[in-house]
């Protein structure tokens, strides 16, 4: 069914048809239509859950802490300076292994103040053991709600999961979105299960119950003895959590008939391509404009290689796509304030030192606090990496694009 | 630390950080690095260590002072407040 709805309604009713049992939530712009319209949701009856208004995000995800572990399916959204407010938090989800599903609609974070996209937000926030996906519009966004859920209560994964969408350029633009009916989204993500584990001897569900025949204690001290083996079993889910990503985003395509690449990463024109862009999010479809507009002047040298799972990093997936490539632009919408490059640079370039694929790889840091990546923009950046590999001389600097001098 | 290479692996211990053993069975005595030694020749029995130790860790074994090293974590105080001078603070091997 198709229908017109913004980003961040096709986040609330992905989340209205995947069963949730607890939702928290504090409202900041722009992700606050999604905890709205899940509040309207619940109010009229359409929506069966919990729903919790905290006095800040630091709140609401703790609150999220006590329901995911209790065993209940668990929701929130926020944005900027209210995920930098849940910090704390977002370590001690992912080390109690709570499968919690929270979708970040990217935005600026203070200072200076500001409400408009870039990546700073959930950037800051990539080495918390969640798993990050990022999407291009409201139709991938519903999309990848629904199967954030499947792949962090997967019992070899446990871990929770980010879904990024850009701030009003798809959280605010009203988009075809074609639903999948209740019943198809229901018996796709069904109910939570919680996992089993054993201590003293005895099976138990790793819930926070004290009806359990062994009652469990969640998040108490642990030292120099056991952290280490503790964070050890996370970076073990990561990886694991690779193949499940993967299948449950096959398995959703056979119901929806939509896919993302192979759920790690997406191409573009990459077949004829000597050279190609890396980026994130929505930027990504401006790209596929500039690449149509090439091709259709007689220029096919120019691909995409979109990365939409960024948390586990498709160091795998990257090197095979970038094959044959003479050079590469990697397009970052954060700040990396003395660092070689932005993040995605930095992975990028990591990714392919110990592979037989070494294009020249230029960083591109652009669209800070919502300033517009314009096509011009992209074509100027095009110019500048077909130079620098014409000239045989990498930038091995960040290069800023759009910014005034 | 060289016992913790004894502990089990990350392959063999619960997820999620829960408690897989009690607490009675989780001895914190060996955060110690210095530990107190009673000379039970200069001991009076008067106690004061007891009164004194913050990890109720002196026992009186219905004869003699003693100290469970369990939970002992070698602060010191009970050798600084003996009046007789009965107890030494010894570095852990």
């Amino acid at each position: 069914m198709m229908l017109a709805l913004n980003g961040d309604e096709a986040v609330a009713y992905a989340v209205k048809q995947s069963n949730v049992d607890v939702i928290a939530a504090f409202p900041i712009t722009p992700q606050t239509i999604i905890v709205e319209k899940l509040s309207e949701y619940v109010a009229n009856g359409e929506l069966k859950a919990y729903y919790a208004c905290a006095e800040s995000e630091h709140s609401a995800i703790s609150m999220i802490v006590g329901a995911s572990a209790a065993g209940a399916r668990t929701f929130t959204a926020t944005s900027a300076n209210g995920l930098a407010l849940m910090h704390e938090i977002l370590y001690i989800v992912s080390s109690l292994r709570l499968p919690v599903v929270m979708a970040i609609v990217n935005r600026a974070l203070s200072g200076p103040i500001n409400i408009h996209t870039d990546h700073g937000d959930s950037m800051a926030e990539r080495d918390a053991c969640w798993i990050q996906i990022y999407c291009e519009d409201a139709q991938e966004a519903y999309d990848t709600v629904i199967q954030a859920f499947r792949i962090g209560e997967n019992h070899k994964v446990l871990l929770p999961v980010m879904v990024m969408l850009d701030g009003f350029l798809i959280s605010h633009t009203t988009q075809n979105v074609d639903v999948l009916e209740d019943e198809k989204v229901s018996n796709f993500v069904k109910h939570r299960i919680p996992a089993e584990i054993e201590v003293f001897g005895k099976k138990v569900p790793l819930t926070l119950n004290p009806e359990n025949e062994v009652p469990l204690t969640f998040g108490p001290l642990d030292l120099w003895d056991y952290y280490f083996e503790h964070k050890r079993q996370q970076e073990d889910a990561m990886e694991k959590s690779r193949e499940v990503i993967r299948k449950v985003h096959d398995e959703y395509a056979k119901i929806s008939g939509r896919s993302y690449g192979n759920g790690f990463i997406e191409t573009y024109n990459m077949d004829s391509a000597e050279y190609a862009f890396i980026c994130l999010s929505s930027t990504a479809g401006t790209v596929k404009s500039l690449i149509d507009k090439l091709i259709s002047k007689g220029d096919d040298k120019l691909g995409l290689v979109r990365i939409r799972t960024f948390r586990p990093f498709p160091y795998e997936e990257l090197p095979k796509a970038l094959e044959g490539v003479k050079g590469v632009a990697v397009l970052d919408r954060s700040g990396a304030f003395g660092a070689m490059g932005g993040p995605v640079y930095n992975e990028v370039r990591s990714a392919l030192y110990d592979s037989d694929v070494h294009p020249f790889i230029n960083g591109y840091i652009y669209g800070l606090g919502g300033r517009d990546m314009t096509m011009e923009m992209l074509k100027s950046i095009y110019d500048d990496l077909v130079e620098t590999v014409k000239s045989g001389k990498p930038k091995r600097k960040i290069e800023f694009v759009g910014v005034r001098e | 630390m060289s016992e913790d290479l004894a502990k089990p692996g990350w392959k063999q211990i619960p997820i999620a950080g829960v408690p897989f053993k009690k607490a009675t069975e989780y001895h914190t005595g060996d955060w110690r690095t210095f530990k107190p030694v009673i000379d039970q020749s200069k001991c009076t029995k008067c106690l004061t260590c007891w009164i004194f130790c913050p990890d109720d860790s002196i026992v009186w074994d219905g004869n003699t002072v003693q100290v469970d090293y369990r939970y002992c974590k070698g602060c010191g105080i009970c050798a600084e407040m003996c009046p007789v001078k009965a107890i030494t603070m010894v570095k852990e091997e």
